[in-house]
């Protein structure tokens, strides 16, 4: 409650009385500070370095070092040429190549030098915030934290530091920086036409966007909407029929007086243990035209034609439904047969007391509870199958092919296929950057809308 | 008297109902393994199929006219790389196995047990990452991978480093596990004087047995089936190949010239050793989604 009441003022206004605060403690730092204090507005780390702060004061004075070397041999060279993205093409003068300015690179680092420059100002904070720390602490008569116990602290008092720096830095550099990249892509001219350092790309402004929801004949809007539909309805389907069928699944097995029903179990559950890679390209080659099913029912005469499993394009949807069911009813079985044995067995028995049919016991008592209890799998069930590679990959490729619809998308394909064959095939990186957007999009708007629906995530401190 | 006869009654008549249930269940219960077996039985028969005196491409028929051992000898006889992929997905396994098993674990226990300024917001802030689709970012890995020469040739220990930098936000499930374990624990454990790393590794580690296990089940199982990245990362170059991109290729591209049973046995040798390992371990595994599934 306190939380939501604090939040009350916007975002904005708490940032900018943040920011003034920070500022106005940076000045009146300086102006009492002593000259240590104020020597490391310029040289970070050197208040920390003369009152015996080595470790800290090295620290802050190494990022320093390292900020002014990256630049001047490094950042600001992309940094000015951040807002062309390069204007010199790499050409072939007389047999000699002559080396220009490559887009992608400026791009890349320019942004990575933004980061930087982001980062050292606020290191450089924390440099003014640790001199003001240091010398409230002198003044009062206490004594600095010694360098080796500053040490300890890192497996002590810091030890969550020590333990994310690494992840941290990590998805700093193959998620983030990516994940930034490519949104600016989405707003230059990066495609097949514009390959950096022979042909340079640029600022486009929201040309992409404006390209995938327009309905002209060139534009991509009449299929972007198909693709986003289908998407949807795929995603629906995947999730709630192996939603319902493992529950199902998992009531039969856990049914009184069945026997082996670890047997059961284990051979559902080959589809998840199988890789599958190998399991879904030979079913996928099952159903083709010259597979094993059509081969039999031709041999036995069920049918003169085969049927088109795979190039029907209402008929290989429903044939991917029905396949995901086949992978997807053991998991759903594995977390339903757990939490099933959960229900109090008297809730039961005292309905079986008032009469109530197996199906109205289903209705009212075990459904609400699976629900309730299983609301953030479904969630991320759905999500997680609007972004479904494999199937639809490993299955048709996202075949078949289709004459109607533009971008060299296919009937079955997700949002995310056609983004990977826009990247793949068509090397088309500035709409494929857009699409990634309207995916994010989608799924971002799916999860705020259900997340705040679900009772079960809202206390996580409830669980401890 | 007639109430205890009435009730005898219900009762048969209770047991019959429960009878003919059970029966329908079991009918429904064989056929669904027949159609869950299908396909494995399907591919283990075909990987059998004999490529010289049959055919090894598509056939209308299950079960071969002649057994032999022919494709595995294929397999193995150096006349492709196939040693060579499956090794590679083999190393790549298990360090993904290792590391991102570490690296969970860290990033959990912080999240999980430590308070610290900036948490939350860490999290939603991983929370929206997650959003975005994987793909997205393909080409700029690849060329901060080129960068570094870790394509095409160097395409393993490059494809080891993608997967385990970005592990970080696969916390979910561990951090939901730590959660369960009371805080008290922690807290007996200060006032002896323990620092916090030693309650991570002398208390909730050896308490966390099941879920490293998940984590490094889930950890060693994905990149059988990595296609999308490997296939991008090692483009052109047979060598760096996994089994699923050398493999997917077979089924693709040279179906016709008679790759299929091959596919069919490479597959067969594939999937044996991780069901395997998987079935030992499904006790963990289920433990793992149960948990994961309501917890979020």
């Amino acid at each position: 409650m306190q939380d939501t009441a604090v939040k009350k003022p916007g975002a904005v206004s708490i940032f900018f009385r943040a920011l003034g605060s920070n500022i106005k403690e940076i000045g009146t730092t300086f102006v009492g500070g002593d000259w240590k204090t104020k020597v490391s507005y310029l040289v970070m780390g050197f208040g920390p370095l003369m009152r015996g702060q080595i470790v800290k004061g090295a620290a802050f004075l190494a990022c320093e070092i390292l900020f002014i070397l990256y630049m001047t041999g490094f950042g600001a060279g992309y940094l000015a040429k951040f807002s062309t993205l390069g204007t010199v093409e790499t050409k072939k003068v007389h047999r000699k190549t002559v080396y220009g300015d490559n887009s992608f690179l400026i791009l890349l680092f320019g942004l990575l030098t933004i980061i930087i420059i982001a980062a050292i100002i606020l290191l450089w904070r924390m440099n003014v915030r640790e001199n003001l720390r240091e010398e409230l602490a002198l003044k009062e008569g206490h004594k600095l934290e010694s360098n080796r116990h500053f040490a300890a602290s890192l497996f002590d008092r810091n030890f969550d530091k020590t333990l994310l720096a690494l992840p941290m830095a990590g998805i700093f550099l193959f998620t983030v920086l990516p994940i930034i990249f490519m949104i600016c892509v989405a707003f230059t001219n990066y495609d097949s036409k514009h390959q950096a350092p022979t042909h340079l790309f640029t600022w486009v402004g929201l040309a992409n966007f404006r390209e995938l929801l327009s309905f002209t004949s060139s534009g991509l809007g009449s299929t972007f909407i198909r693709v986003l539909g289908w998407t949807l309805i795929w995603a629906f389907f995947a999730t709630f029929t192996t939603y319902f069928l493992g529950m199902g699944v998992a009531m039969l097995i856990n049914r009184k007086g069945i026997k082996f029903k670890k047997m059961w179990r284990t051979i559902l559950v080959m589809t998840i243990a199988v890789p599958q890679f190998v399991s879904l390209l030979y079913i996928s080659k099952m159903f083709a035209s010259d597979g094993i099913v059509n081969g039999y029912l031709l041999k036995w005469g069920v049918i003169h034609d085969a049927i088109p499993f795979w190039t029907n394009p209402t008929l290989a949807k429903v044939m991917i439904i029905v396949i995901n069911i086949w992978i997807g009813i053991p998991y759903m079985m594995l977390i339903a047969t757990g939490l099933l044995m959960n229900i109090p067995e008297d809730l039961y028995e005292s309905a079986r007391i008032d009469g109530a049919t197996p199906w109205q016991m289903f209705w009212s008592i075990t459904l609400p509870y699976m629900l309730f209890v299983t609301g953030p799998y479904l969630l991320t069930s759905f999500t997680g199958n609007i972004n479904n590679f494999n199937v639809i990959y490993l299955l048709t490729q996202g075949g078949p092919k289709s004459t109607t619809l533009a971008g060299n998308a296919g009937h079955t394909d997700l949002l995310v296929t056609w983004l990977y064959r826009m990247t793949v095939n068509d090397t088309n990186y500035r709409m494929a950057a857009v699409l990634g957007i309207m995916v994010f999009i989608v799924v971002a708007g799916v999860s705020l809308i259900v997340y705040n629906m679900l009772p079960s995530v809202k206390d996580e401190e409830g669980f401890q | 008297m007639s109430n205890q006869k009435s009730k005898e009654i219900k009762y048969t008549s209770m047991s019959a109902k429960r009878r003919v249930g059970n029966t329908s269940t079991y009918i429904v219960l064989i056929l669904m393994s027949m159609i869950w077996l299908f396909p494995f039985a399907g591919l283990v028969l075909q990987s059998f199929r004999s490529y010289d005196s049959e055919y090894g491409g598509m056939v209308n028929y299950l079960v071969p006219k002649h057994f032999s051992m022919d494709n595995y000898l294929f397999l193995f006889s150096g006349k492709t790389n196939y040693l060579k992929w499956y090794s590679n997905t083999l190393v790549i396994a298990f360090a993904v196995a290792i590391l991102q098993t570490i690296i969970v674990l860290c990033v959990s226990y912080a999240l999980s047990r430590m308070r610290f300024s900036g948490r939350t917001a860490l999290m939603r802030f991983w929370l929206i990452l997650g959003m975005f689709p994987g793909f997205l970012t393909m080409i700029c890995l690849y060329f901060l991978l080129k960068q570094f020469g870790l394509t095409q040739e160097g395409a393993i220990p490059g494809l080891i480093l993608v997967s385990v930098a970005s592990c970080g936000m696969g916390y979910y499930v561990c951090k939901g596990y730590f959660d369960t374990i009371p805080k008290s624990l922690d807290e007996a454990a200060r006032i002896d004087g323990a620092t916090r790393s030693q309650i991570m590794f002398q208390m909730i580690l050896p308490l966390s047995k099941p879920i490293i296990i998940y984590t490094a089940l889930v950890a060693f199982m994905a990149p059988w089936c990595d296609y999308v990245f490997a296939s991008y990362v090692a483009f052109g170059h047979d060598e760096s190949y996994n089994v699923a991109v050398a493999m997917t290729r077979w089924v693709w591209t040279n179906d016709y010239q008679g790759y299929f049973t091959r596919f069919c046995a490479g597959g067969v040798l594939v999937a044996i050793p991780v069901t395997v390992l998987f079935m030992c371990l499904q006790k963990y595994y289920v433990e793992g989604v149960t948990g994961g599934a309501v917890k979020g």
